[in-house]
């Protein structure tokens, strides 16, 4: 068993005094793809947003526990959020391009953090697009509007987008519900691609989805961390009642 | 890259709060200075000089009875005048009137908002006074009701504005359940629509008054700027002072540290705690506009 | 049926009401204009007044706003839209933010003449500027801050929070956020009010009363000290202080400054518009 690339220990987390998360632990494995799964206000996009501190923008929120990424708790004080979230990337369910061009958007983070030199500019660029399988659709208009693409190419910029920062970890939250069939097969794709570098945690948009990509797969209901476990069998022979339940579409 | 990266972060949040804290800090630096050139006048003026009905400066006679009178009798004729008109437009432009007149209204409602009140109060003098003085028949056309009605429109932007917003929030659902009861399109808007929005437009009321009452050029050139008792209800008709044109008529003359210059500072303390409060009357429906984040 | 006379009946009513309010608007523009083109030459915008401002031009008061709006706008911009960006993206909900939030409200309430009271005790006397652009400047600033502030908040509020989440998740710091992000897509909204604002200090008279104007001042301001005259003033003065004044003459007056108050009011309407067409979100 390799080291561990997160821990999550005994996570508890409210908003506004209503509790979200209840004393959540696993751990995350290096270069393996984890999927967060279960019906809508389970916790699982609350936990996904915490592993790279977005929440610190919410007011009102109490955290208990600890978060380790490589061994270090990413809530001890003196931590560079900023850092932190260059190594943590995150996707959202809605792609949102920054005001600009396509080239602009990829070397947002980058530029962010420093990196001025512009053929170290236009490598980041190339390989990032390459990765998020994006590159050879739109190499020609790298400065066009980023608006102007499609929903898929949207949000397979913004894929690229943050993997131009070389994360370690990749957060994604449903990647894809918004998209057409083949565009998501491109974006499960270079996902599986990506694993080779990176750790990533995706919310599929469907169990489909979910049993598709999963290495690991935990579900989560109203809160609580109900079954993780290695392999896709969590679909296909479920221990608990309710992951049953749910995967065999009886609620959610 | 990082230090600095911290290091300018760090510096721009700390001059973003202080800039953002002064704000507070002007407020109080205006009444401060206020206070600093019209508190002496307590010392100088017995109470009931002060609050006397005689404003005659030269003659030691310093009552702003009058020109508190003359402030009020204009406001509330302005706001009598400006409010139907005022919530009739706003009605006809967001219920009743197609989309190319309200292409044209709106914009238009705005050049008047941002005609300088001086060329309003030279266009009141030149042309809306004579005319008042001789569809009237009285003996001047620089009466308070010319103030009066320069005001109104100078407040209409406002009202329109305020109650506009205000008929924009009733939801739709009121709207379709009257229509879908077999109400008309006139008997939605005038028995559920506008009854829905009268807060809004309370606060219309509020902030056109507080727009009237502080206006100073446009009254001081139509007004004719005596300083009487209005005690009639004939007085509308005839000249008469405002608080905000006094001061801006006669500080230019006097003596700085005077009596007169005390009390003109202290009758604009008066003004400022007047439109304090009736801000203050309106802030809660502002908030509560800025958290539906309602645009103008 | 006879509903429908009575909603006819109605409509007709608030229509008719409708023209009262805008036909006046038309008049005031159609008279001035109309009147004041005849006073308008080359040698009225660009020649000091002579013979007690009966003759010659309004050159020094054209100058004077000008300068007196530059001033206004070095003071009023950065500190309104560094407010504004105070209350949108660093204020959390406190009893001390809806304090400031108070503050403002009431700031753009208090009257222009008290604001000239204000400038006179704080800035011309304390401060010891004397009656000069600088006093006028401030205190003009100070009257227009509130516009400002409130219609920058406005615009900042209105990009959506996503956005910053974006920025946030990228490593972007919270200022990177706000300058590379937030504002540009605010900018149209910021220069709206700000235009806005500009045009109420250009047009105002009684703030510039006591703290900068000079009756009749046939020379070009020297330094930011020096008094200067200002359009609205001068309109006001020969209006209503010179005896004999030609009327041309105001009219033409009254022409430029509405013409300046109408320009800037058009800018603002057209940057508005303009940009929320292209509007992606």
């Amino acid at each position: 068993m390799t080291e561990p690339k997160i821990r999550i220990e005994n996570i508890s987390y409210a908003y506004d005094g209503a509790p979200a998360l209840r004393n959540i632990s696993l751990e995350v494995q290096p270069n393996t793809i984890t999927v967060f799964f279960g019906p809508a206000g389970g916790g699982k996009t609350t936990l996904l947003r915490l592993i790279n501190r977005l929440n610190d923008l919410v007011e009102n929120t109490k955290i208990e526990g600890r978060i380790l990424l490589d061994g270090q708790d990413i809530y001890a004080p003196g931590v560079d959020v900023s850092q932190l979230r260059r190594k943590v990337g995150m996707v959202f369910a809605l792609p949102l391009p920054l005001p600009g061009t396509l080239r602009e958007n990829v070397v947002y983070g980058p530029k962010r953090a420093g990196v001025r030199d512009v053929r170290r500019l236009v490598e980041i660029t190339e390989r990032s697009l390459t990765q998020a399988a994006l590159w050879d659709e739109v190499k020609d208009r790298l400065d066009s509007p980023a608006s102007a693409l499609s929903g898929g190419q949207q949000q397979r910029l913004c894929i690229a987008r943050s993997l131009a920062l070389e994360p370690e970890v990749l957060l994604l939250d449903e990647p894809t519900s918004g998209l057409d069939p083949i565009s998501t097969g491109k974006v499960e794709a270079a996902l599986q691609e990506a694993k080779k570098n990176y750790t990533i945690i995706i919310i599929p948009h469907s169990i489909q989805q979910a049993a598709r990509v999963a290495d690991y797969a935990a579900f989560f209901l109203m809160g609580e961390l109900i079954e993780y476990r290695r392999g896709r069998e969590i679909f296909t022979t479920p221990r608990d009642k309710r992951t049953e339940d749910y995967v065999t579409g009886r609620f959610g | 890259m990082s230090q600095r990266t911290h290091w300018s972060e760090f510096f721009i949040s700390a001059v973003i709060r202080v800039i953002g804290f002064s704000t507070i800090g002007f407020v109080g630096l205006i009444f401060f200075f206020l206070l600093q050139q019209g508190a002496p006048v307590l010392g100088e003026v017995p109470l009931n000089n002060f609050f006397g009905a005689q404003w005659y400066p030269t003659y030691n006679l310093y009552g702003i009875l009058p020109l508190l009178l003359g402030s009020m009798m204009v406001t509330l004729a302005a706001i009598v005048l400006a409010l139907p008109l005022g919530v009739a437009t706003a009605v006809f432009v967001r219920e009743i009137a197609p989309g190319w007149a309200r292409e044209i209204l709106k914009p238009l409602i705005e050049v008047l908002a941002g005609i300088p009140s001086v060329v309003l109060g030279f266009f009141g003098m030149t042309l809306l006074a004579p005319f008042v003085r001789e569809t009237l028949h009285v003996p001047t056309g620089l009466t308070a009701f010319t103030g009066a009605l320069l005001l109104a429109y100078m407040a209409l932007p406002t009202i329109v504005s305020v109650a506009e917003d205000a008929l924009d929030a009733v939801p739709k659902s009121y709207r379709d359940a009257a229509l879908a009861m077999g109400a008309t399109q006139w008997q939605t808007i005038w028995r559920v629509v506008v009854p829905a929005a009268r807060s809004g437009i309370l606060t219309a009321i509020m902030l056109g008054m507080g727009r009237a009452i502080g206006e100073t050029m446009a009254v001081l050139m139509v007004t004719g700027n005596a300083a009487r008792m209005p005690t009639t209800l004939n007085s509308l008709f005839l000249p008469a002072r405002t608080m905000t044109a006094t001061i801006a008529a006669e500080m230019g003359e006097v003596a700085q540290g005077s009596t007169h210059y005390h009390v003109l500072f202290a009758i604009g303390i008066l003004l400022f705690v007047l439109t304090f409060f009736i801000n203050l009357a309106a802030a809660p429906a502002i908030f509560e506009k800025r958290r539906r984040g309602g645009l103008r | 049926m006879n509903r429908y006379l009575g909603q006819r009946v109605g409509f007709t009513l608030l229509g008719g009401l409708t023209f009262i309010v805008v036909a006046p608007i038309l008049l005031v523009v159609g008279v001035i204009v109309v009147n004041g083109l005849g006073a308008l030459s080359w040698e009225f915008l660009t020649a000091m007044p002579r013979e007690g401002m009966k003759a010659g031009g309004i050159f020094p008061a054209i100058v004077g706003t000008l300068l007196l709006t530059l001033g206004t706008a070095l003071v009023a911009i950065p500190l309104g839209i560094g407010g504004a960006i105070y209350l949108a993206e660093y204020a959390r909900e406190t009893w001390f933010t809806r304090a400031i939030r108070l503050a403002i409200i009431n700031l753009a309430g208090i009257p222009s003449v008290v604001y000239g009271l204000f400038g006179l005790g704080m800035f011309v006397l304390f401060s010891q500027f004397g009656t000069s652009i600088v006093a006028g400047s401030l205190t003009l600033a100070l009257m227009t801050l509130p516009i400002i502030i409130s219609a920058s908040e406005e615009a900042l509020r209105a990009v959506p929070t996503e956005f910053r989440t974006v920025n946030a998740s990228l490593g972007g710091t919270h200022w990177q956020g706000i300058r590379q992000v937030v504002l540009p897509q605010a900018l149209p909204g910021i220069i709206t009010g700000v235009i806005l604002g500009l045009l109420r200090a250009a047009g105002e008279t009684a703030p510039i009363l006591f703290t900068v104007a000079a009756f009749y001042l046939p020379r070009l301001p020297q330094s930011p000290f020096d008094q200067t005259m200002a359009l609205p003033y001068h309109l006001y003065v020969i209006s209503t202080q010179v005896p004999g004044m030609p009327l041309q003459i105001q009219y033409g007056t009254a022409l430029v400054l509405l013409t300046l108050a109408l320009a800037l009011n058009l800018c603002a309407t057209l940057i508005r518009s303009y940009f929320r067409k292209r509007r992606q979100w």
